[in-house]
């Protein structure tokens, strides 16, 4: 018989690495991470700027250095490394055993078998086909990522005069990176009225170097035959739809689109694991376990992360369940308190929480809000709508990932569900 | 001094070159773009039509139905995706109800096997996301869906395989006469000489048919806008689903693609420019809330492409089939249904050679098969052989699509190779799914450098004048 793996992490961004380093100090010895590049680190080895790691590590470090700090750390464990290897499928085999079938330049096509999966594939940026930009479809329109590796790992620029549609954060990296480069960024535009992506790249990408952004605008026109020559921004009214008679004109030869990102979950539907329509990625337990027990989600695979430090404490919560899972058996799926939100609170992860499973007195919680808020309060509400948690917040956007801690002891009494929502204080006082 | 040039190389210009390279023929292909299928043989519906639309008697009629015929056996021998899914066009009230009758009898009248007229209850009972207010339905079991730049690099790589001379960025520019018979083309990248010519320039027929002889049709180029959706939504609909026509065109359609995906499309509104493939948000909004009517739940959110593609329609309700002067013939006005009528339209084009004294004998070795490797396609030990045969099939490009570094090579190597990023999705797929290019594209512009001996700066998205970076950083990437 094959060889079982206690863990094989599909994937080896930061996500990955850090689930696998977690599940080898947990305990775990015969771990496998399949990595489909040709090396580790995943998209932070194109994010060379810095602002990595100011949580976690404490200090201000670049993108491949954050990522070589776990692979050094991989390397001190006895988890193996298979590279430039794609998974195709994961499936189930008899006794709850996983198999993960897997393409190699090396070792062909194989179906390797393990007693838990961490899922952390990330994400991939949305494409202009997504949003409907109209126009003509010359050269010369890239999404942010793609451009961001372009210059950054081939060393290569993809244009000299640019318009970025979307304030993501990646879009407003690649606005600072372009103008180093000698580019000329033009404007970048929003259509919401509030920018996508953290405040201090607003500052420090955009602001610093004098980048106009125009919030409730959009690209109404492509033009060019071979490679952009101009397009065409109006302003959009409070439906998104343009306003005729705003529009503005930029002569270019380059669109960036920085207009979302999507987690990559073609494997995770694929093995039909329960999804969560809201945050494009899989329904996860307290302890990133998916519908399929013995397989864990971490990262931006599950939702996306405005900070890679973030993504790696998740990933350590993932790393641990899939030690505890090989070594202590499956966790008991009953009694699972359903998470649902209000108020402007646009998911929440994880999904769902068994209380008796919390390894520690409490139970963290990430979610994302849909609009701007200003002096504001989270509240969680049990079942029978007793408040059980309060959390004040100065202001909360978008583009910040909100972080609360539930106490275990509230839990056990809010019933079969509890709502997270998002108010504004001046609300409350009235 | 060729037999006999081809101008123009979608999927007309390929059918005739295929057509012709089974005879003792000295064929030259002329095609202005950087690659075959580069006008509306790359931008359309993507359908073998059955039939039922031409009006009984016309040659649309008589083509689209034996064209149908020769798709489903030309997929077969060289390797076209095509099924024939079969096609259903929607009743919504009285009216259509006649509509659909009518276009029954028009089925019967052109030969299109097995056609039949369903209930509300049986259209349902086949396709369970349509809209409720669907009335009955026109099912046509021989329509089919295509691939059809597969459809005509297939026929022109076959073309080229048995002889057949493809000359691309080659814009004909002037067409003259000869005294002793025959005619010299000048064109971009030379100058050409043929007994006779076929004129099959799509979109810029008219122009060309003006270069030669005087001017007798012109062509109302009409452009037609689509979305394209996800995977995901590629088992919404299982057959091809009409609308019923109208005086501007087949109406809005909902299909599956042989790749996988849906179409939804098209609009029609006249452009005047045949190159005008740009989309507008009207005509977007269009096909989206008309394509509605049909399939009221269909996901837009999971669109990952738009594109629009011109139609040659022409001022003649036919297609202008005909031999404008001696051994000039024109293909052209080859509005839908071009696609399904391509190879019928072919013989037809040899046929009128012939008359015109060009001999026709068939070669003794013709070349009348193509394959090509389609990993994702294979079985896990197919995979797992081709890998040990050659490890560039291990390593996955386009994780969208599954397409390999070996595939990518490997079309590098056919008589037709890729000049272009667009030139390798349109072979393998790769950049074809929901990321559309944006983590392999890179990956494909290393292989066309290193593989082509360019640097990157000279790869190109498409066409000439495509070219992806503009340079490189200050550091170039080093160190």
């Amino acid at each position: 018989m094959m060889k079982e793996y206690q863990l094989i992490v599909v994937g080896g961004g930061p996500a990955g690495l850090a689930a696998a380093c977690k599940a080898y100090e947990s305990g775990l010895r015969d771990i496998l991470i399949i990595e489909r590049d040709k090396e580790a680190g995943g998209i932070l080895n194109q994010c060379i700027h810095n602002g990595f790691g100011l949580h976690y590590f404490k200090e201000e470090l670049t993108g491949p250095e954050y990522a070589g700090r776990f692979i050094d750390s991989v390397r001190e464990t006895s988890a193996e490394v298979l590279l430039d290897t794609m998974v195709l499928q994961v499936t189930e085999g008899d006794g709850g055993v996983k198999l993960v079938h897997c393409v190699g330049a090396k070792d062909g096509y194989q179906i390797l078998r393990a007693k838990t999966v961490v899922l952390s594939m990330g994400c991939r940026e949305r494409t202009r086909g997504a949003i409907g930009i109209p126009g003509a479809r010359p050269a010369g329109v890239f999404t942010a990522g793609a451009a961001q590796r372009y210059l950054n790992m081939e060393g290569y620029m993809v244009g000299r005069r640019v318009v970025i549609l979307g304030s993501g954060d990646i879009g407003l990296i690649m606005a600072r990176r372009m103008t180093l480069e000698g580019a000329k960024v033009l404007a970048c535009v929003e259509v919401m009225p509030y920018s996508g992506g953290l405040t201090r790249n607003i500052v420090q990408c955009l602001e610093d170097y004098g980048i106009p952004l125009y919030l409730s605008h959009t690209i109404v026109d492509v033009v060019g035959r071979e490679r952009v020559e101009r397009v065409v921004v109006a302003k959009v009214d409070e439906n998104r739809r343009p306003i005729p008679g705003t529009e503005m004109t930029f002569d270019c030869d380059t669109i960036l689109l920085s207009v979302g990102l999507i987690p990559e979950n073609e494997l995770t539907r694929g093995a039909g694991i329960t999804m969560d329509p809201r945050t494009n990625g899989a329904v996860v337990y307290e302890n990133m376990e998916t519908s399929l027990p013995g397989v864990f989600a971490c990262g931006n695979v599950v939702h996306v992360h405005d900070l890679v430090d973030f993504v790696t404490q998740e990933s350590q919560r993932a790393g641990a369940a899939a030690a505890r899972h090989v070594l202590e058996g499956a966790a008991d799926a009953e009694g699972a308190i359903s998470v649902e939100t209000g108020g402007a609170v646009g998911y929440t992860v994880p999904q769902k929480i068994r209380v008796g499973n919390l390894p520690g007195k409490t139970c963290d919680l990430f979610f994302r809000v849909r609009r701007i808020f200003g002096d504001s309060v989270i509240r969680v509400t049990a079942e029978n709508g007793e408040v059980i948690a309060q959390y004040p917040r100065e202001h909360m956007a978008p583009g910040e990932m909100e972080h609360i801690m539930l106490p275990k002891v509230r839990l056990e009494k809010a019933g079969g569900k509890i709502t997270v929502s998002a108010e504004e204080k001046e609300e409350n006082a009235q | 001094m060729y037999d006999c040039i081809i101008i123009g190389c979608g999927i007309i210009g390929a059918a005739a070159a295929y057509e012709l390279s089974k005879y003792r023929l000295n064929v030259a292909v002329l095609e202005k773009g950087n690659d075959v299928a580069m006008g509306t043989t790359r931008a359309n519906s993507a359908i073998i039509h059955a039939g039922y639309d031409p009006e009984p008697g016309t040659v649309m009629a008589r083509l689209n139905v034996e064209g149908n015929r020769l798709a489903a056996e030309l997929a077969g021998k060289l390797d076209i995706p095509y099924k024939a899914v079969g096609s259903l066009v929607l009743a919504f009230d009285e009216t259509d109800l006649g509509t659909i009758q009518h276009l029954y009898e028009n089925g019967v009248a052109n030969g299109v096997p097995d056609i039949r007229l369903l209930s509300a209850e049986e259209t349902l009972a086949m396709e369970p996301h349509l809209s409720r207010e669907v009335k009955g339905a026109l099912y046509a079991p021989s329509a089919g869906i295509v691939s059809p730049w597969e459809y005509a690099l297939a026929l022109a790589e076959t073309a080229v395989r048995n002889g057949v001379e493809l000359h691309l960025d080659s814009d004909v520019t002037a067409i003259e006469a000869l005294p002793e018979g025959g005619w010299r083309l000048a064109t971009s990248s030379g100058v050409y000489e043929a007994k006779a010519v076929i004129n099959a320039a799509g979109v810029h027929s008219d122009a060309v048919h003006n270069l030669a002889v005087k001017p007798d049709f012109k062509i109302i180029p009409n452009r037609g806008e689509y979305y394209l959706l996800d995977k995901s939504e590629g088992t919404r609909v299982s057959h091809v689903i009409f609308q019923c026509p109208s005086a501007v065109g087949k109406g809005v359609l909902v299909s599956p693609t042989i790749h996988g995906n849906l179409i939804v499309g098209p609009n029609a509104e006249d452009v005047g420019d045949g190159d005008n493939t740009a989309c507008t948000a009207s005509g977007l909004e269009f096909v989206m809330n008309t394509a509605r009517r049909s399939v009221p739940d269909i996901n837009f959110r999971d669109s990952i492409r738009n594109f629009a593609g011109v139609r040659a329609v022409s001022d003649q309700p036919d297609f202008i089939i005909q031999e404008a002067a001696p051994r000039f013939i024109d293909l052209a006005g080859i509005k839908s249904p071009g696609l399904s009528a391509a190879p019928a339209i072919a013989i037809e084009a040899a046929g009128m050679l012939e008359k015109s004294g060009i001999a026709l004998e068939k070669k003794d070795s013709f070349i009348d098969e193509r394959r090509r490797v389609r990993f994702s396609e294979l079985t896990p030990e197919e995979k797992n052989e081709l890998i040990k045969e050659n490890p560039l099939y291990g390593r996955v490009i386009c994780r969208c699509e599954t397409v390999t570094e070996g595939e990518i090579v490997a079309a590098l190597h056919t008589p037709i190779p890729p000049r272009s990023v667009d030139g390798v999705k349109r072979r393998v797929n790769a950049g074809m799914g929901r990321c559309q290019g944006g983590f392999c594209g890179p990956r494909v512009v290393e292989i066309l450098s290193r593989e082509g001996k360019v640097p990157p700066t000279e790869v190109l998205q498409d066409g000439v004048g495509t070219n992806l970076l503009t340079g490189e950083t200050k550091m170039g990437g080093r160190e």
